[in-house]
């Protein structure tokens, strides 16, 4: 079966092919413009960043062998031949991980509070003035920028080696984020409401109590699980600088090169990570519909 | 004042019956989980051995720390920090440049409508389990594999980035219209010729704005992968924490809130350069 397709007379065609060409042309010649700044950008990096590719080359193997030992136990055996022997400190590391996860909670409901005190001040519609906006504004921006490790450096320091320096670290760095977001629903919110109980004669207080409260609640609680996720896997590398939870093993069994803990420590991590995920996605999905799951 | 008082409330209670009788069980819903929230908050802090002594001896000691912060002052390093601040900056930019190279034909498996459900399972966990790491712990993998230094930093955040970017493709690849994969089908082109006539033009763009956004968010982690051992700024703020020279710290803090926020404008520009150009063509 043949098909007959039109074709138009041979000038016409020419002309609408030196049109095309042309458009498409303009646009390459943008597009390797573009690649060609970007890969210049990518060899200054490379400079930069002392990148060797020999070094990749020769140490890629060790890198796949590396996978190899943390699977391998001290007999020389894979580690799922003998998980009593692979999990040998599960006691102590599942301790770990609910130290872990009890500074996320503790940290995020903490960082939660004080962004939900925050947040009514920082927001373009409810804010009493000005210059207060600014500054909430400001603190919040600084406390979410400079990274919670950070912090928690510092606090270990000022506050001593211990969980309590990654619980006020996770607990800042959540207020600012989380103080940006809460924000943001407030300036969403519907402002009828607030016109309503102000007309009564309310205070501010009472009008972001009765009118905004219950209108964001649901959004508000939806992120904090979403930042005590978030937080989860935080937390769990706060130890490294010595501010408490799982992280303070991990990098004994990494550094001292405790192979076959290494990959236990980082499968209980991974495992934990996952659970957490999923009961926190089935939580907002019971607690707010499926609407607010994203 | 007459108003108010005069609504019959048996009236408003026989029409609303849902507001007014609520169950038991509704009304109690959320003190229960407010108490049981208050609860496991008040465990943690006595299990993490939190005291108010403490906590306010650590406050004045963190007082006095900020009082030694100011003024900022980098002392005679600043050519040092400079130097490691562009290292952090390359770090983030490398890093996700190989990321997003090595998961777009990753994601390609992992989208429901290239691949069948049976291969897309298990690159999905696979992926899923590379996001359940965090980057400072690939970061101490690297150094032990490449040594100390930001080679083991780009590596640490390409693959970190590769388990987000390849879920993040994914999706875009499942989000795009299927139309036009059909016509290039229905026009003799074989399963390539339909990813990349089909597919690519659709998703190119999304994927461009995610990989800038990352490269923004990974100038933050990059400042800190260097407290392992990784390169960049973080190695310099960490080495002077340890050392107690605030006013140095202090700076370096600056340093990276300055570099994160111009890294943010740029890229938000570039991002809209982009997604708005092919939006209209």
């Amino acid at each position: 079966m043949t098909v007959a397709v039109s074709i138009l007379p041979e000038q016409q065609l020419a002309a609408l092919n030196a049109a095309y060409n042309q458009a498409v042309a303009r646009k390459r010649l943008r597009l390797l413009l573009g690649v060609a700044l970007f890969v210049a950008a990518l060899l200054l990096a490379a400079i930069g960043a002392e990148v060797n590719l020999r070094t990749l080359f020769t140490y890629f193997g060790n890198f796949l062998s590396y996978f190899d030992r943390i699977f391998t136990l001290d007999s020389g055996q894979r580690v799922w031949t003998d998980v009593g022997e692979w999990l040998w400190g599960w006691r102590k590391w599942l301790k770990m991980l609910g130290e872990t996860l009890l500074i996320s909670y503790v940290g995020t409901l903490t960082g939660a509070v004080f962004a939900f005190a925050l947040n009514f001040f920082a927001a373009e519609n409810t804010s009493p003035g000005p210059w207060l906006r600014f500054v909430v504004r400001r603190l919040l921006e600084f406390a979410r920028t400079v990274p919670g490790i950070v912090f928690a450096l510092i606090f270990v320091i000022a506050f001593g080696l211990g969980p309590m320096a990654g619980v006020l670290a996770i607990a800042i760095h959540s207020t600012g984020t989380l103080g940006k977001l809460f924000s943001e629903i407030v300036e969403n919110a519907d402002m009828k409401p607030v016109e309503g109980i102000r007309s009564t004669g309310a205070s501010w207080l009472s009008c972001m109590r009765f009118a905004i409260v219950p209108q964001v609640t649901a959004g508000y609680a939806s992120y904090a699980l979403l930042r005590f996720e978030i937080n989860v896997r935080e937390a769990s590398v706060m130890g490294f600088v010595g501010a408490g939870g799982i992280g303070q093993e991990l990098v004994v069994a990494i550094r001292k090169f405790y192979y076959s803990d290494v990959s236990a420590i980082l499968l209980m991590i991974i495992v934990t990570v996952f659970i957490i995920d999923i009961s926190t996605g089935w939580l907002r999905g019971r607690l707010f519909g499926k609407e607010a799951r994203t | 004042m007459t108003g108010p008082q005069e609504v019959d409330t048996a009236q408003i209670r026989a029409r609303y019956p849902d507001v007014f009788d609520r169950p038991a069980s509704a009304r109690l819903a959320t003190p229960a989980m407010i108490v049981a929230a208050l609860g496991i908050f008040i465990y943690g802090l006595v299990d993490l051995d939190f005291s108010p002594s403490r906590f306010i001896a650590g406050l004045s000691q963190l007082g006095w720390i900020s009082m030694m912060m100011i003024p900022p002052d980098p002392g005679s390093s600043l050519p040092i920090y400079l130097k490691a601040l562009g290292e952090t900056l390359s770090i983030a930019l490398l890093g996700t440049t190989l990321a997003a190279i090595f998961a777009l034909p990753v994601s390609l498996l992992a989208a429901r409508n290239v691949v069948p459900n049976i291969l897309r399972f298990p690159v999905r966990r696979f992926l899923d389990s590379i996001r359940g790491v965090d980057t400072l712990i690939w970061a101490l993998v690297w150094i032990n594999v490449v040594g100390l230094g930001p080679f083991a930093g780009v590596l640490a955040i390409a693959v970190s980035d590769f388990g987000a970017f390849g879920k993040l493709f994914s999706e875009a690849i499942e989000g795009a219209d299927q139309k036009q994969v059909e016509g290039i089908r229905a026009s003799g082109g074989s399963a390539l010729h339909e990813i990349r006539f089909g597919l690519l033009p659709q998703v190119l763009p999304v994927i461009a704005g995610q990989v800038l956004y990352f490269i923004e968010s990974n100038t933050r982690s990059a400042t800190i992968i260097g407290i392992v051992g990784a390169g960049g700024i973080g190695l310099q703020l960490a080495e002077q924490i340890r050392v107690l020279e605030w006013q140095k710290v202090s700076f370096l803090i600056l340093m990276i809130l300055v570099a994160v926020a111009a890294i943010d404008f740029i890229s938000s520009k570039l991002r809209f350069a982009i997604i708005g150009r092919r939006a209209v063509a």
